[in-house]
């Protein structure tokens, strides 16, 4: 057989680093165990962390992107939360090991002359990319950055920086974000970037603004269906009736491949869509890049080379 | 550091250039090319990962010899093939929308059946043919199908292929015979292509106007528009013909492998990029360095203009079990002829339905595919391609 082009991306990386970067914040470091470059990224991407529940949790990359070989996320505490914010906060340790899907974006910055970026609390993580790309473009902007209260609110002295492109309003001091006065002078040429709790989305959407300026960011509640799983599952190919089990060290192309179907790849980390194979039956646990949401959840194409299952079957037409 | 006295622009050297690039994998992982003052890596594992890394080999320099820092690109630089993040980041993200796999499925149909209907035109009903497989058939699909799914009008396409040839001419020296000979009638082609460019002259439906759509919704600028429906002309055109001349060549030269894609049609995705592989449409780009940056033990200065050879990587021997067979039974994955990275082929599904339509309907009727002459090299400091593949089809 032909030499593989590259080893299989095992989506599992290493915590290299934790830091507590506000009260309740943790920011995390991840790494290719062996050192690997990453799949590229954009600004306003996230990761889905796999969690040992079974539960995938999104988390924003707020790192550096000309840093090929690391992800940094920033996660919350949330005490009403399903438990994924408190286990990473609780039980995940440098050296641990955490399962990786993506990165995807469903927020993606688009070219105009200015920005206003508006973060509530950790919505801040998303535009930090977003604003270094803008200043790297030489646009004009302006970050309006709320929290409850100055030290619950990360990154400040990262965003110190910017000097007085940067306005920080935590909520013990000043109150809510004045939006209505924040959106006084924005117009047809401005795209604002908004990410941050619910209220704050409402409100923004609330607003009476130009079209298409407004881009915001809500996480999709989770998905439905059976959680993640780091246990084996059986592939079927349809057109041969031949069945293989994947186990959690190989990707459903390697498993494939072993039963001599070869599917065309390309990068091996989701990005290029050169592997898309139809999926007839089972449950897809789509680790990739190129899908959006609505697609995702249609179920009916894997990229076999990042891509799982959720159910014990999943039935391919190979 | 290894040196090579090799000019990768010779006309001998584009003729033939598989010694060249054995030369080049031999000399070492960086070799330097003092004549054009620049840096050449030829073997698959440093041809990957210096493609992959983006941050460190640059592409807004230009991806030809020209230093767009130092000297004047000939046409407003490309948003896509000469570009970097983040300015690269929506006009990609616009296009492997609109070109993806998953919007390609409406084209499927209508393309099949466009390929059973140039095959049945070319046959015309007689038990064997003999055809230049250029015109006929490379040329002729891509030309058939492309322009109707960018919305082009219907004159004027016959500036398409000339424009694109220069294009890739250009990213060579400028001073040489096929630059200086394009340069002749470019500003008629090019004026063509930039009238094509613009909304007014697009179709209400096809990928120009999907590419003002997006700008419409704000995913680009209206600035932007044209110059991205520009890419598509530039880069969908030639390079598409040339694969399907590579895929015809291999198929007709190789003993046997189109009776075993005869019995294997499935096997019809993976011919295309084994040729791919084999031949590789695209030879070389150039990416320029931003730092100094390492490759094996070697360092490539800041600033260097570095010749990256996807052909050479795509039949290394260190990477590929008999590299120079065009074998259907291997597995071509990986191969590096689109590129790799966040600058790969962004019209590569593009390319894959056209072979794929056109293998498709060419093995429903012809038995048997023969070379009848010497095929003729197309010269070009960037392609690989054919100006001629004499070829007897056999119903
Ligand atoms: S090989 Fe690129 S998406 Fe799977």
């Amino acid at each position: 057989m032909t030499p593989t082009a590259a080893a299989p991306r095992q989506a599992t990386l290493r915590v290299t680093a934790r830091e507590t970067v506000a009260d309740g914040v943790v920011a995390l470091t991840l790494a290719d165990p062996a050192g690997a470059r990453l799949p590229d990224w954009t600004p306003g991407s996230h990761v889905d962390l796999v969690l040992p529940t079974g539960l995938t949790r999104q988390y924003s990359l707020c790192g550096d992107r000309w840093d090929a070989s690391t992800y940094r996320v920033a996660v919350l505490r949330e005490p009403i939360g399903r438990g994924g914010s408190a286990w990473v906060h609780d039980e995940l340790a440098v050296g641990d090991l955490v399962g990786v899907g993506g990165p995807r974006n469903q927020f993606r910055l688009v070219p105009a002359p200015r920005y206003l970026f508006i973060a509530g609390g950790i919505g801040i993580t998303p535009l930090l990319p977003m604003i270094d790309a803008v200043r790297r473009l030489g646009a004009d902007w302006r970050l309006v950055y709320g929290g409850r209260t100055r030290d619950s609110m990360a990154f400040l002295d990262e965003l110190a920086v910017h000097g007085d492109r940067v306005t920080v309003l935590p909520q013990d001091e000043h109150g809510h974000l004045p939006l209505a006065e924040l959106f006084a002078g924005v117009d047809a040429d401005t795209r604002v970037y908004c990410c941050g709790p619910a209220p704050l989305l409402d409100a923004v959407a609330g607003l009476d603004l130009p079209p298409r300026v407004l881009r915001t960011e809500r996480f999709a509640a989770q998905e439905q269906g059976a959680p993640a799983r780091d246990t084996p599952f059986t592939v079927v190919l349809d057109r041969t009736g031949v069945e293989v089990v994947v186990t959690p060290d190989v990707s459903v192309l390697e498993a494939v491949r072993s039963v001599g179907v070869d599917v065309l790849s390309s990068c091996r980390e989701g990005t290029c869509g050169t592997c898309e194979t139809t999926v007839l039956a089972g449950e897809p646990d789509h680790r990739d890049s190129v899908l959006d949401e609505a697609e995702r959840a249609a179920g009916d194409c894997l990229f076999v080379c990042v891509s799982r299952s959720r159910g014990d079957r999943l039935v391919l037409d190979l | 550091m290894p040196a090579l006295d090799l000019d990768p622009f010779d006309p001998e050297v584009l003729r033939d250039p598989l010694p060249a690039h054995a030369a080049l994998r031999d000399a070492g992982p960086l070799v330097r090319l003092p004549r054009y003052d620049t840096y050449a890596i030829a073997r698959y594992a440093d041809v990957r990962a210096a493609l992959s890394d983006w941050q460190s080999f640059e592409s807004s320099a230009g991806v030809g010899l020209t230093n767009f820092r130092t000297e004047t690109p000939w046409r407003p630089p490309s948003l896509l093939l000469e570009a970097d993040p983040p300015a690269h980041d929506a006009p990609r993200t616009v296009l492997a929308r609109i070109l993806g796999p998953r919007a390609l499925r409406r084209l499927r149909e209508d393309w099949a059946a466009d390929a059973v209907a140039l095959v049945d035109d070319l046959l015309g009903g007689r038990s064997e043919v003999e055809v230049d497989a250029v015109p006929t058939l490379a040329a002729a699909f891509p030309l058939r199908v492309f322009p109707d799914a960018v919305g082009l009008r219907a004159d004027g396409r016959e500036h398409l292929l000339p424009y694109g040839d220069h294009a890739f001419n250009a990213f060579g020296p400028t001073d040489n015979p096929l630059v200086l000979a394009g340069n002749e009638h470019m500003a008629e082609h090019a004026g063509w292509v930039g009238q094509q460019c613009l909304r007014e002259n697009l179709a209400p439906a096809g990928f120009g106007a999907d590419i003002w759509a997006a700008a419409d919704r704000g995913d680009l600028t209206h600035a932007q528009a044209p110059l991205v429906v520009r890419s598509l002309l530039t880069a969908g055109v030639d390079t598409t013909v040339h694969g399907i001349g590579a895929v015809l060549h291999a198929l007709a030269a190789t003993p046997g492998a189109w009776d075993l894609l005869r019995a294997r049609p499935e096997l019809v995705r993976v011919a295309f990029d084994e040729a791919v592989r084999w031949e590789s449409p695209v030879q070389a780009f150039f990416r320029t360095t931003v730092r100094d940056v390492p490759v094996a033990d070697a360092v490539v200065p800041a600033g260097a203009k570095v010749l990256v050879f996807f052909a050479a990587a795509n039949r290394d021997p260190r990477h590929w079990a008999d590299p120079d067979a065009f074998d259907l039974t291997r597995d071509p994955s990986g191969h590096v002829g689109f590129g790799m990275g966040i600058h790969q082929c962004v019209g590569q599904h593009v390319a894959r339905l056209e072979a794929e339509s056109l293998l498709t309907a060419l093995l429903a009727r012809v038995t048997r595919l023969e070379l009848t002459g010497e095929p003729v090299r197309h010269l070009n400091n960037t392609l690989r391609a054919w100006d001629s593949l004499p070829l007897r089809l056999t119903v």
